[in-house]
Formats: C-alpha cells, sequence, structure tokens
C-alpha cells in the first residue's frame, strides 16, 4: 500500500458550503497536481469549526449537491472531507467520509463529540456508534475525528480491524501560548507518535488552520511513520498542502522488527472488558463506585 | 522547587512569540473577513494600548491604522509624551483629540458630579470618538482592555471597555509586560506605574488596593487553574484577598456581558438564538 497523500491544512469559510466545496475541487486538483493519490481535508471542512446554530443551516445530506460536487472530484484522486452530515432521520453528526472513484467507500461519525470547556458539540450532534476498519483502493485505513483520538480505544478497535493508516481529520484549537509550540499541538504530536509507534501504523493528521470567534487553530498537519518518527509537518497558522508518501516498506519493516500487533492477545482484552462491562452495567458494581 | 514558589511572572509564563503571532493572525482574520481593511484605537500611552498599537504595526500596513490620542486637561503630560514615542517609533497615522470640551461641557451644570461620574464620562466621551472615526474610515474598533482589568471589571461599560474585536483580553497584566518587553515597547511605557490617568498622580494599584503582581497571581490560580477556595487558602493567599476579588469579579459580571434579555418568545436572542459572533464573515 504504497502511495502519495496530501493533508490541505485549510482555512474553511465559516458556514459557507457551496464556497467550501469549490474550494475542496480546487485544493484536490492542487493536490492531484502534486502527484497526490488520497488527499485529506479537516474535521468539518466543508462547513468551518464553532457553527453553533449553524451547525443546522449548513447540514447537508450525502446526497445534495455540494457534497456530490466534492465526491464526483473523487475520480481523480481519494479524499477524505469534513461535513455535518444530516441522515434521512434527521440526524446530525460530524461526519468524515472517504470517497473514491466518484463514490462513498466510508462514513465515519464522531464517537466522541467533545462537550465541555470550550466545546458544545453534544448540543448540535449525535455520537456516533461505529468503529471499524474499511478498505480502500490504497489500502486498509482507520478514520477517526479529532477527539476520537483521544480516547485510546478508538485506534486500538481500528488496529485490531486490520488498519495500517490512521486518518484524523482535526479542527483543534491552539492554547495555551506557553511554550514554543501551541500546548495543544504538543500533546497530539505526543499522541501521534505514540500511537504510531505502538500500532505499527502510518497516522495522518490534518488540521485546519485560520480563526474563528478568536480562537484559532494552529495547522501543524503532519504524517507520522510506523516506527514514530514525524516524516512531514506543515508549518503552523498557514494554509498549505503538505505532501508526503506512504510506503509498505516501512510499514513492513517496522511491523517485521517490533511485532506488537502479532503478540497483541485481543481475547485477552475483550474477556478483561466484557468482564469490567458486566460489572458496571450487569447489576453489579457501577462504574461511579471505582 | 513547586510551581506557586515562583514569582507571579514565571507562574504566569508565556511563549511572547507565539502569543505574539497568535494575536496578529487574530487581528488579520478577524478583521479581514469583517469587510474592513483598516483599524482604530485608542493610545493612551500606557502599556496595554502601546501593546496593541505594536500588535497593529504588525499586522497591518501604516495605511490601514489610526492610533487617536486622546488627553483631558488632567491627564498627566507625560502620558501624552509615551503616546507620542509609540506614534514616533511605528512611524504611524495618528490623530490628537483633546476632549477637555467635551466633557466639561457636560458637566457645566454640575460642578459637583464624582471623580467617578467624570471619570465615566471620559471613557465614554473617547469610545465615541473612536466609533466615530470608524464610522468616517471604515475602520474597526480594535480593543485594548487586559484580562485583569475585564475579571475585575476595572473599566468603564460601553466606554474604555467597547470595542469590535479584542486582542489582548486573554492576557493578564504581567503577561502584557512580557509580551511588551518581546515587542520592543519603550522602557518608560513598560517601567511606569499603571494608571487610568483620570486625575494627576491616580495609579490603578493604590486605586485597586493591591498590586498587579499580587491579583495576577490570584486570578490565575482561580480563573485559569479552576482552584477551590480551599486550595487558594493553602497556596497562602489571604482569605479575605480570595473573596475580595472573587466577590468583584463575580459582580462585575454584566460588565462582559451582552444585557440580558427577558424571554418570551420560542427563540431569544443570546439563549437559544445562539449564531457565532464570525457568522455570515
Amino acid at each position: 500500500m504504497s502511495f502519495r497523500v496530501g493533508l490541505v491544512q485549510m482555512r474553511p469559510v465559516l458556514g459557507d458550503v457551496a464556497e467550501n466545496a469549490r474550494r475542496h475541487v480546487m485544493w484536490v486538483e492542487k493536490a492531484k497536481g502534486a502527484g497526490c493519490d488520497l488527499v485529506v481535508f479537516p474535521e468539518l471542512s466543508l462547513t468551518g469549526y464553532l457553527l453553533k446554530d449553524l451547525a443546522v443551516d449548513c447540514a447537508r445530506m450525502v446526497e445534495d449537491r455540494e457534497v456530490r460536487q466534492v465526491i464526483q472530484a473523487s475520480r481523480h484522486a481519494d479524499i477524505v472531507f469534513g461535513m455535518v452530515e444530516m441522515t434521512k432521520r434527521y440526524t446530525l453528526y460530524n461526519t468524515a467520509l472517504y470517497v473514491s472513484g466518484g463514490e462513498v467507500v466510508y462514513r465515519h461519525h464522531k464517537v466522541y463529540p467533545p462537550t465541555y470547556g470550550m466545546f458544545e458539540e453534544s448540543r448540535y450532534f449525535g455520537r456516533g456508534k461505529r468503529v471499524r476498519a474499511f478498505d480502500a483502493p490504497g489500502g486498509r485505513f482507520g478514520l477517526m475525528i479529532c477527539e476520537d483520538a483521544w480516547h485510546p480505544s478508538v485506534p486500538y478497535i481500528l488496529n485490531e480491524d486490520g488498519a495500517m493508516v490512521l486518518i484524523i481529520p482535526s479542527a483543534s484549537p491552539a492554547r495555551p501560548a506557553v511554550g514554543e509550540r501551541v500546548g495543544s499541538q504538543e500533546t497530539w504530536y505526543r499522541t501521534l507518535r505514540t500511537y504510531a509507534q505502538l500500532f505499527g501504523v502510518y497516522v495522518l493528521f490534518a488540521n485546519r488552520v485560520g480563526v474563528e470567534d478568536g480562537v484559532a487553530f494552529y495547522g501543524g498537519s503532519a504524517v507520522v511513520d510506523p516506527f514514530g518518527e514525524i516524516i512531514a509537518a506543515a508549518p503552523e497558522f498557514e494554509e498549505t498542502l503538505l505532501v508526503a508518501d506512504v510506503h509498505e516498506e516501512v510499514l513492513q519493516r517496522s511491523r517485521l522488527t517490533t511485532p506488537l500487533g502479532r503478540d497483541e492477545q485481543l481475547d485477552v482484552t475483550v474477556r478483561e472488558l466484557g468482564r469490567i462491562y458486566e460489572g458496571c452495567y450487569g447489576g453489579g458494581r457501577s462504574s461511579e463506585s471505582f | 522547587m513547586n510551581r506557586f514558589e515562583r514569582s507571579t511572572e514565571e507562574l504566569l509564563a508565556i511563549s511572547a512569540p507565539l502569543a505574539v503571532e497568535m494575536m496578529t493572525r487574530f487581528l488579520q482574520d478577524e478583521v479581514t473577513k469583517a469587510g474592513f481593511s483598516k483599524v482604530v484605537f485608542g493610545l493612551s500611552g500606557g502599556i496595554d494600548s502601546a501593546v496593541v498599537a505594536y500588535l497593529a504595526a504588525r499586522a497591518f500596513d501604516r495605511g490601514q491604522i489610526l492610533a487617536v490620542l486622546m488627553p483631558y486637561k488632567t491627564s498627566s503630560p507625560a502620558s501624552l509624551d509615551d503616546a507620542r514615542r509609540v506614534v514616533e517609533q511605528l512611524d504611524l497615522p495618528s490623530e490628537i483629540v483633546d476632549i477637555t470640551p467635551m466633557v466639561d461641557a457636560f458637566f457645566a451644570g454640575d460642578p459637583e458630579a464624582s471623580a467617578l461620574r467624570r471619570g465615566n464620562r471620559m471613557a465614554r466621551e473617547r469610545m465615541c470618538v473612536l466609533y466615530d472615526r470608524s464610522a468616517r474610515d471604515g475602520a474597526l474598533v480594535i480593543g485594548t482592555s487586559n484580562k485583569t482589568e475585564l475579571l475585575l471589571g476595572y473599566g468603564t461599560q460601553f466606554g474604555d471597555l467597547a470595542s469590535a474585536i479584542n486582542p489582548i483580553g486573554d492576557l493578564y497584566k504581567t503577561q502584557i509586560r512580557q509580551v511588551a518587553r518581546y515587542l520592543g515597547v519603550p522602557k518608560e511605557i513598560q517601567e511606569k506605574p499603571p494608571s487610568a490617568d483620570l486625575w494627576a498622580d491616580q495609579t490603578d494599584e493604590q486605586e485597586l488596593g493591591f498590586t498587579y503582581e499580587e491579583v495576577d497571581r490570584l486570578l490565575y490560580c482561580m480563573v485559569d487553574l479552576q482552584y477551590s477556595r480551599r486550595d487558594l487558602v493553602s497556596l497562602g493567599f489571604a482569605p479575605r484577598f480570595i473573596d475580595a476579588v472573587a466577590k468583584r469579579v463575580r459582580i462585575n459580571q454584566f460588565k462582559r456581558r451582552s444585557p440580558v434579555i427577558a424571554k418570551l418568545s420560542r427563540r431569544t436572542i443570546g439563549v437559544d438564538f445562539r449564531y457565532p459572533r464570525d457568522w455570515g464573515l
């Protein structure tokens, strides 16, 4: 599964789906020109992030015109992008789509929409219920959106489901301005590198830039190889296209030299989690009593 | 060493280069997407507005900036000199508007008016001048209130607290000093005691009854770190000081919010009609 990826570190226009769709097509053209087989956009790239009630105005069904426009562009290269999805039952989700050859290959609903501190996603979005790896022309992928990656169970499941590349579209706000780099960026890089190394996977982190209601998104999109090394990183705060190559041989070498995946005892995990789950919800102890 | 044994400046240390980059990006992004190409702000000669001037100079071309110097007859002449120093050093387009005639006319029939009322009137006169220039030049008004003032409510509502966007409202006074040093704000401005400059020899710290060092340390632990009263006492803050500051923060909440609206409809502005400030920009 060797391919070239382009991470689009863009600045969406808040609430303007048509304009953002146009820009998606433009960025895909550009990435295609740079030889990219896969183009990854940040979280909610079709709408912007701090939407509040705009979430309803910006919600689209996958069949809607602007969304189809982006899906159509995947005839040239595979695309991962983000949107506020409205389902047939009129539930809104913070969704990321993997599209290829003009078709939807996989649809991920954010499983952990954060609702604390500066975040209020659960006021608007339902919570996704599926964590699954999927096959695409480039190989087997795992897709999670921003906060999903702050719950290690998500990459763990995706890894056990066979993902060789983890894709993380994000809208991570910059704060605090204390160290050499933004604090949230330091935390993210530490996390990305840890996952890449422990799971023996490539990690693609596409983070947005721009300012919404005073909140700056820092960018710093990055590609981490299965040894945990950051092989490409975008500058902070600048719109840019970050291009990097994913090599099958590197995946192979990392897994042969450190066969952590081979030694993973899924049966132990499932049994112990089952015991804990039963204890919590099966009439025994509640999780509160821990 | 326990981090709370450090000086206030160390405890509240920020990365000035990073903070400056973020504030500069903030100014560029919020101003241009609002459809404005110019900014206007009051320049008092104090450290806060000086920092804003230096940030504006990084974010915009000179032709996009207007600094307005608005002395009153009792303002210290040194303040005007300091403001001029900033204008000269940055080569900023500027204007001097003496607000004495407007303020004095207002109180002509009321010579007994208190210092508080006069101070508020001056702050609001300056706001009027800035918003007039905003309409005249199509310039966005940039705020110059810092986090310490905003939390303590040490400002005039619809006066110096009024602005369209504020780059420095999340920085405590001691952090403003760190940024000022990095930006090269003139030493005289960095070192003089902070003052609202409403009458001769007024200083903030004298009026507030504590130093910025002390109160920033407390506010940082209380607001940023969310320490409980018990934790704050165990860190060595005097209970009376904690309670007095907590009360100030509480009773001045109204100054930090839009007016309360009586809810009558299904969807009320600010309650369940919730759009981002940058809606449609």
